[in-house]
């Protein structure tokens, strides 16, 4: 995320709000964008109203409340079957105890907004978005990354059908990917094409491999005989 | 996305105690990430109600469906009683966002989310949803923007379940320590009008507890759509709700609701009444479709949701009347 760019220069060009993705199929411009604003289209505005609350005055006195940072505490995380104890603020994002703090990179950062699901996990079971869930609420759940999926050193049945299919070019949308079909395999282990189609619709890639990624999940699942 | 503390709660009780001194309430935390990663919410304290157990779950009841603030939308989505009486919150929960954001975002967040703006979405736009002077809109890019009630702040009513919702009749609860209060979605919203900074009735020491839902007359038939720029998901650029109580082949009662057309989710009266006491057919269903755009006043850029809305209408209430199938062009 350090090649970020400025946030006008997001919002102008490569806004993450799946709305704002199709910027050249639908004419949006820089200066389309700015128009209006005049010569001060940057300032700074931070909601009004929403007063600064005074760290030193905090005091959790209800015994329903625990209070946890702003500085940094230590956090256990159940991870792959392993529990991993890091030091963390509560502004960390799953994704970055992920990477960041466990060193399991497997799992990718792409829009950081919940808009591309490259950043997908299993949260117990259920697919979501590290990039947009608080470590702290991954605590007392079973997170599965994609570094989980290979049992006994062999491949996940799906990791081994993305390969026979090549259903990857650059690759950085397929760890997602693989945790979303996954996760629909758990659950439906007899998936037809528009259930691969449904369960990746939150998944983006834009190399434009989807028809192999739905093969590779078919024949994973014994459901298609279709071969790459 | 700036330092907080985080307030872990285990009761409604507990987490009422905590919302003074601009403590902003956590459940899913989808939007709320979202605002904070772009600088425009910056609050030090968030009072995370994720864990409280008392307000997950649907539950039938005489009167119609309780439903917990925090239940998901993906948990709305596949429940079978909502499916089976309530398609149009079954089709809307289910077409919003990505399936992840599904798992994640919880019904009463959904209510409670910022209108789509990118200029009020962007900390680079001192606009007047931030309680500045100035929309950005009128003379930016706004074709994404409202095509009703526009005059003072035209961004649109995010929430596909508020849309379900308004149809329904649903009202819901919102509780502090004083006591409970349940107020209709129709009275949920406040106008920009009104005050372009305020979105919701909800107090800063009240909790979205609950959403309340009416058992639906006998006969009634609903569905929602939603129409975007991608097919696989995408904020609406015309979405259309339907709920239809039937006599046979004769319409009694009609409600036709809009979301992205304004900055509050709106009912369309004109439409409606194009139903009331009349069959079902693709000609009513189209008259309909063209009574709800009377007095749209489309924005530089949005005209072609002046289009857009009546086929999401027509194709919607012949959806929900079981005369057609779900729209193969309608995102989901």
């Amino acid at each position: 995320m350090s090649d970020r760019k400025s946030p006008s220069e997001d919002a102008a060009e490569q806004s993450s709000s799946p709305q704002n993705s199709n910027n050249v199929a639908t004419g949006i411009s820089r200066r389309g964008f700015l128009k209006g604003a005049g010569i001060t289209a940057a300032g700074t505005a931070l909601l009004e109203g929403v007063q600064v609350f005074s760290r030193e005055a905090v005091a959790a006195t209800h015994s329903d409340v625990k209070e946890l940072g702003p500085g940094a505490v230590p956090v256990t995380l159940l991870v792959n079957g392993k529990e991993h104890t890091i030091q963390i603020e509560p502004r960390t994002t799953l994704a970055d105890a992920l990477r960041v703090h466990m060193g399991l990179i497997g799992t990718k950062v792409i829009c950081d907004r919940g808009s591309c699901s490259g950043c997908t996990v299993l949260l117990d079971k259920t697919p979501v978005n590290s990039c947009m869930t608080l470590a702290m609420d991954a605590r007392g759940h079973h997170v599965t990354t994609i570094e989980g999926l290979p049992q006994n050193g062999e491949l996940h049945p799906l990791q081994t059908a993305f390969v026979k299919h090549d259903a990857m070019q650059c690759g950085f949308c397929t760890p997602g990917m693989v945790m979303s079909c996954a996760a629909l395999l758990e659950k439906n282990p007899k998936p037809t094409e528009d259930d691969v189609r449904h369960a990746t619709a939150g998944n983006l890639c834009r190399c434009g491999t989807y028809p192999r990624i739905f093969a590779a999940t078919l024949e994973a699942a014994g459901t298609s005989t279709r071969n790459a | 996305m700036n330092q907080f503390i985080l307030a872990d709660c285990t009761t409604e009780s507990g987490a009422l105690s905590q919302l003074h001194d601009g403590a902003v309430v956590k459940a899913g935390g989808v939007d709320l990430l979202d605002l904070m990663k772009s600088g425009i919410a910056t609050p030090t304290k968030l009072v995370n109600i994720r864990n409280i157990s008392g307000m997950r779950g649907i539950h039938e009841t005489a009167q119609g469906l309780n439903i917990g603030a925090l239940t998901t939308l993906a948990e709305i989505e596949e429940d079978p009683a909502v499916k089976a009486h309530y398609a149009i919150l079954s089709d809307a929960c289910g077409h919003a966002a990505t399936p992840q954001i599904r798992n994640m975002a919880t019904v009463g967040g959904n209510l409670l989310q910022q209108n789509r703006c990118w200029y009020f979405r962007s900390d680079d736009f001192a606009c007047l949803k931030k309680g500045k002077d100035m929309c950005f809109a009128f003379d930016g890019l706004n074709q994404y923007h409202a095509i009703f009630d526009n005059t003072t702040c035209p961004s649109v009513a995010p929430s596909s379940a508020a849309v379900a919702l308004l149809g329904l009749n649903a009202s819901v609860e919102l509780t502090s320590a004083k006591g409970k209060r349940t107020v209709a979605i129709k009275d949920f919203y406040v106008h920009p009008d009104v005050n372009p900074m305020t979105r919701t009735v909800i107090a800063p020491d009240e909790l979205l507890t609950a959403v309340v839902i009416p058992k639906p007359a006998s006969g009634t038939r609903s569905a929602y759509q939603k129409y975007g720029e991608k097919r696989s998901y995408d904020w609406a650029t015309a979405d259309a709700g339907v709920v239809l109580e039937m006599d046979g082949n004769i319409c009694r009662k009609a409600a036709i609701v809009m979301g992205a057309a304004s900055p509050v989710v709106m009912r369309s009266p004109k439409a409606e009444a194009m139903l009331a006491g009349k069959p079902i057919t693709e000609e009513t269903a189209r008259a309909a479709g063209k009574a709800a755009m009377e007095g749209a006043q489309p924005l530089s850029m949005n005209g072609y949701k002046v289009q857009l809305f009546p086929v999401a209408i027509y194709r919607t209430i012949l959806l929900a009347a079981g005369q057609m199938g779900r729209d193969p062009s309608a995102v989901g």
